[in-house]
């Protein structure tokens, strides 16, 4: 039964996306990014594995704003350090 | 005539909602070509402003529903409307250089004193309790393995959701049940064992099958009990399970046996103490005490997609960190209003970006975001001084005082606000030796 539970599609999840490398580059030259500074997320994360994401994958995240009513964020995806 | 309109439209790249509202009102209105020239206008002069998502839309509604009405507004008044619009809007952002974490501590600082140190309350729900008030909260920020009273608000799929009945069904599938609720438990003394005689009608009523926990109750005695000294007979015709402690000279043994035959959890989750069914908004929604999303997510009936717990830690595992993102503004900011406390959510919102910005739940102090702060000093300034002082001393670290703290600590004028603001000189022509241009 473990197959019913699709979590893209909870209340709390919000739209996860994997980005074109082009994509990528463009968010990075339009904030003057570089990779490190993206915010991250792990290889493990339940998300990560459903769309399946790889390490050094941008993921764009549409979330439902309290205060903008639809705002992106990105992550970047890397290996969960080990403790 | 509305085809060749939404084309049109088509080929400007307005963003999904916009596109969304304009294609689904075309679709329900017939407009001539002056006014559909008129709305394609302004819709372009709204995206263009660059407002958040939210105000652009009602922006729009509000100009489709004026069309609507035949009393649209004219192009002076657009042109003020979106004026002022725009000013609010600019008006409403935060400046560059501003301090808003240190904002965002304050705003959330100053309420927390007025919050009531020890709060129980009933979530509505008679005999489930949870910790509220300034306790939950250092525990939200604290990002604690698990709340000190984890509770569920479960809700059920179409088909559950308006049947009191079968409400109920789910709910025995969800609260943990000891053997002793299924049948008689009796302690035979002469012939040193334990007798369990499972009562054939609690089991129909509860959907549950005889051989199912004949079968599972030894197995979970010892798994989940850890407790081995012991051998079972099955009657499966009669319902009966015998139960005979190792060691057939000891009464010790054989309460020890009892204890723990009793209290065996047969059917439903471990971790869920307790489970209250109640209506709400015309649908039946099950309160828990205690909390387990995954194995709740497997119980038929359970709706996957609206479930949730007040375990963040939980909610990170089984549905990742921009779930816990959400739980983490959603369950501070109710505890909050809960008090009649009113903070912005901007605040809370930065709190939980930070906690959630390297892939995991990361708690606020010294074990997280403020001991994993690049500078010495300000780690130093924070908790545990010496500890601090005297690792880096060790380690040989340096300090490129580019913080608020350490450059507070040293008496240098902090790069925030006005501080930090720059003098940067661009010759216009090369300066010579003598100085003259």
């Amino acid at each position: 039964m473990g197959t019913r539970l699709n979590v893209l599609m909870h209340d709390m999840v919000p739209k996860h996306q994997i980005m074109d490398i082009e994509e990528v580059q463009t968010l990075l030259t339009d904030y003057h990014l570089t990779m490190e500074q993206l915010l991250k997320i792990y290889h493990d994360d339940p998300i990560v594995k459903s769309i399946d994401a790889v390490p050094g994958n941008v993921v764009r995240i549409t979330r439902k704003s309290h205060t903008a009513g639809e705002a992106e964020a990105y992550r970047l995806v890397v290996r969960r350090p080990k403790k | 005539m509305n085809e060749q309109y939404i084309e049109t439209i088509d080929s400007y790249t307005l963003p999904e909602t916009i596109h969304k509202l304009i294609s689904d009102w075309l679709a329900q209105h017939e407009v001539d070509e002056e006014i559909f020239d008129r709305i394609l206008r302004r819709l372009v002069r709204i995206h263009e402003a660059d407002l958040p998502v939210k105000t652009h839309d009602q922006l729009i509604t509000l100009i489709l529903k004026k069309e609507e009405k035949g009393s649209p507004v004219t192009d002076d008044q657009f042109d003020e409307i979106l004026k002022r619009v725009v000013n609010e809007y600019q008006s409403t952002r935060i400046e560059p250089c501003e301090a808003v974490g240190i904002i965002a501590a304050q705003s959330i600082g100053e309420p927390g004193t007025q919050m009531t140190m020890r709060t129980f309350h009933y979530a509505g729900v008679a005999e489930i309790n949870v910790t509220l008030g300034l306790p939950r909260l250092i525990e939200i920020m604290d990002a604690r393995r698990e709340p000190s009273t984890p509770a569920m608000t479960i809700y059920l799929e179409d088909g559950f959701r308006d049947n009191r009945d079968r409400a109920r069904e789910v709910s025995w599938d969800i609260e943990a049940s000891p053997l002793h609720e299924f049948g008689d438990i009796t302690t035979d003394m002469e012939n040193m064992r334990v007798i369990v005689t499972l009562n054939k009608a609690v089991c129909d009523k509860r959907r549950i099958k005889v051989s199912e926990i004949l079968e599972r109750a030894p197995t979970k005695i010892r798994d989940r009990r850890h407790y081995r000294d012991f051998e079972s007979e099955v009657d499966e015709q009669a319902g009966i399970l015998r139960f005979l402690p190792k060691d057939q000279g000891s009464y010790q043994n054989l309460f020890q046996l009892v204890e723990h035959v009793r209290n065996v959890i047969v059917q439903g989750i471990d971790d869920i103490q307790r489970v209250v069914v109640r209506k709400e908004s015309g649908e039946y929604i099950l309160y828990t005490e205690g909390s387990n999303l995954k194995d709740v997510f497997e119980v038929e009936g359970v709706d996957t997609t609206r479930t949730r717990t007040n375990n963040i830690s939980e909610i990170s595992q089984v549905l990742g960190i921009e779930a816990a993102r959400d739980a983490i503004i959603h369950e501070a900011n109710s505890t909050l209003r809960e008090q009649g406390i009113g903070v912005d959510v901007r605040h809370i919102m930065l709190v939980a970006d930070m906690m959630c910005m390297d892939g995991e739940v990361k708690q606020i102090g010294r074990h997280g975001i403020a001991g994993e702060k690049e500078s010495v000093l300000s780690r130093a300034a924070f908790e545990v001084t010496v500890n601090h002082l005297l690792d880096a001393s060790i380690a040989h670290e340096h300090d490129e005082l580019c913080g608020v703290t350490e450059n507070v600590i040293v008496g240098q004028p902090i790069r925030l606000g006005t501080g930090d603001v720059r003098l940067v000189v661009k010759p216009m022509q090369p300066i010579t030796k003598t100085g003259e241009n």
